[in-house]
């Protein structure tokens, strides 16, 4: 028993030839999340406080698919999406926000402030302005990347799941790899964790897949799809949200352990391997006894985690034990 | 060759003292709808299609929470949302936001079967409706007389009927005082007991299970509200084993992963239909005040709720029909 932490910034087709140039700014994040997280939890903080800090900073981050650096609509805009939820059942969930510079911080407030669970679009806007919360002009969420992921779907003509190598200004065309749709993907950062007296919390927040349709919803704010918390477990998926909402990702992992007894491990396992099809899920989870796991089917998922006992991984690809 | 079931819900929390003649209306709509469904299921269609056209008619009667007759929003407007799933591959589709679109639930259908996604809101949704063509009305195409006296009532209170009963103390009729003193607007009794939730679920002859739910959501509810409806996992699921639609304190049933749960616990432990919709009534719904409708592909259908009453109507194959209300 002790604290755990993990966290992720997206999986997908994170290709293994990725230069330095940009593996090292995301590695750098990851660490720096980490040790935020770790700090909290060493200062008591409670998990939820915890959750919601590090996925703001992550948020802030412009590499990853949230907050700043959120992919783009069909449109060219951004509509962020971000749910939290501590162990005792309490969440929060927010939709279509387009000025609202921490996005988990509102689903927060959803949470804590009113008798409701989910607000969206303008409501949620609305209800944000009545807070009090930081807004800015929604040009500030996006990045020059962002803006050519979406001219490449366009082109390619598909919905994608965000990480695609933006092409080579060389002329050399880095294919997603992999799976049949071709679609490369990542989307999505999040956070779990839990105290030594078995606090759980999960935040997750994003700003979707490129090219979306105006007004699409994914796994993230829904509860049980993207984001979950009980008594046992508290997990945050990455993926692809139809996928992750077929296929309940986050509540099946607490449902294993609870109904057929399984570790978080070997739930979280098998929630990968067999509740969704390759190459279009991970998720990081921690338990109420400490333990901590963050199994991906896909290429890679940007991901760090730490334990109370000193154990610290940050990673991108699967290891070499996995 | 399996055998059909089928039911369908208009809400789960009932004002005691709902005047007989209304009781009426709910029970004879709720035949009306489980008749349709049953001849659907008899000539064949899939259950899928099923639980769309069945929750189609309960959207288009003003009586339930549903498309006209929605509650209305605290800007006096509504925002409708609905959610669609089929067992087999759990393919899925919902909405919210809507406020223009006639029947939610096709609006959900093509979401799962023409878009790229499974879950289209606000203006998205409407823009997605416009671009399917389908039939599109004036948002006061939806609002009924009633709900309008609902909304009053409710701001009077300053309560969001979140819990489906006006808070006794602040309610100056004092319903709790006695049987015979219902509220009156212009005359006319009026339940205060907010409405809920539509839903269908079925099983068809090939044992394939459908599930559909959809609603205005509660009355005086913040606009971009959303609720357990149109939630996959919450409100609605279907799967292999079973099809299942929600009604009740959307928080409760969104917290209690309600749908999802009595799925996950037929598959995890091995549990069948009826035991699984007690036990997650029983044990996942805390103070929750909820009800489910359930088939399972072996053409079992059952109802279960802990609140006070619940519209509900059942049928299967053998010639097991009945509407209820209460207990």
């Amino acid at each position: 028993m002790g604290w755990a932490i993990a966290l992720h910034g997206g999986a997908g087709d994170i290709s293994l030839s990725m230069p330095p140039e940009r593996r090292l700014p995301r590695e750098a994040a990851l660490r720096h999340c980490l040790r935020i997280g770790v700090d909290a939890l060493q200062t008591q903080k409670h998990p939820l406080d915890v959750v919601e800090l590090v996925v703001r900073e992550l948020e802030n981050h412009p590499n990853f698919n949230a907050g700043k650096g959120s992919v783009l609509t069909t449109v060219g805009t951004v509509e962020m999406e971000a749910c939290i939820m501590d162990g005792k059942k309490n969440c929060g969930a927010v939709s279509g926000l387009t000025t609202v510079v921490n996005p988990v911080s509102l689903a927060r407030l959803v949470m804590e402030k009113t008798p409701h669970i989910y607000l969206a679009f303008e409501g949620a806007e609305y209800f944000a302005r009545e807070q009090g919360v930081e807004t800015v002009n929604s040009s500030h969420f996006v990045t020059p990347e962002n803006v050519e992921r979406l001219k490449q779907a366009k082109e390619a003509n598909r919905v994608q799941i965000d990480y695609t190598q933006p092409i080579q200004k060389d002329g050399k065309t880095e294919n997603p790899i992999a799976d049949g749709d071709g679609d490369s993907q990542i989307g999505t950062v999040g956070c779990v964790a839990v105290d030594g007296n078995g606090n759980l919390a999960a935040a997750t927040s994003t700003g979707g897949l490129v090219n979306k349709m105006v007004g699409r919803i994914g796994d993230t704010p829904i509860i049980g799809a993207g984001t979950y918390a009980n008594s046992l477990c508290a997990v945050s998926a990455t993926g692809k949200g139809e996928s992750i909402i077929r296929g309940t990702v986050a509540r099946d992992v607490a449902a294993l352990m609870e109904f057929k007894g399984l570790s978080l491990r070997e739930a979280a396992a098998y929630v990968v391997e067999e509740c969704v099809p390759k190459g279009k899920v991970g998720l990081v989870a921690v338990s109420a006894s400490g333990e901590v796991t963050m199994p991906f089917n896909t290429t890679g998922m940007f991901r760090a985690c730490a334990t109370e006992d000193g154990y610290s991984e940050i990673a991108i690809w699967p290891s070499v034990q996995e | 060759m399996g055998r059909w079931a089928i039911a369908v819900h208009g809400g789960a929390g009932v004002d005691p003292n709902l005047p007989q003649q209304r009781q009426e209306e709910a029970k004879q709509l709720l035949t009306r709808c489980l008749n349709l469904g049953i001849s659907a299921l008899r000539s064949n269609l899939p259950a899928i299609d099923v639980v769309e056209l069945v929750v189609r008619e309960l959207e288009s009667d003003p009586l339930f929470n549903s498309g006209r007759g929605s509650a209305l929003t605290e800007k006096g407007t509504v925002e409708m949302e609905a959610s669609i799933m089929d067992g087999p591959k759990r393919r899925c589709g919902a909405v919210s936001g809507l406020t223009t679109v006639k029947n939610p639930i096709s609006l959900a259908r093509l979401v799962m079967e023409k878009s790229p996604h499974s879950y289209l809101a606000f203006s998205g949704a409407e823009e997605f409706a416009r671009q399917q063509g389908v039939e599109l009305v004036q948002n006061d195409y939806f609002i009924t007389e009633e709900n309008v006296g609902m909304l009053k009532l409710a701001k009077e209170t300053n309560s969001i009927l979140f819990d489906y009963r006006v808070p006794l103390e602040t309610c100056s009729a004092g319903a709790a005082a006695g049987m015979d003193s219902t509220l009156k607007m212009n005359g006319l009794p009026i339940s205060v007991y907010a409405p809920e939730t539509v839903g269908c679920v079925a099983v068809d002859s090939e044992g394939r299970c459908a599930a559909a739910t959809s609603t205005g959501g509660l009355m005086n509810k913040m606009t971009g509200r959303i609720g357990d409806s149109p939630l996959i996992g919450a409100g609605t699921y279907a799967c292999e084993l079973c099809g299942i639609s929600c009604t009740g304190e959307g928080e409760a049933i969104i917290r209690g992963t309600l749908a999802r749960d009595v799925a996950a616990v037929m598959e995890y432990k091995g549990l069948g239909l009826q035991e699984a919709v007690d036990f997650v009534i029983k044990e996942r719904l805390d103070e929750g005040k909820a009800g489910l409708i359930a088939v399972s592909r072996n053409g079992e259908v059952t109802c279960r709720f802990n609140s006070n009453g619940m519209f509900r109507g059942c049928a299967t194959e053998d010639g097991f029909m009945e509407v209820g209300i209460w207990d």
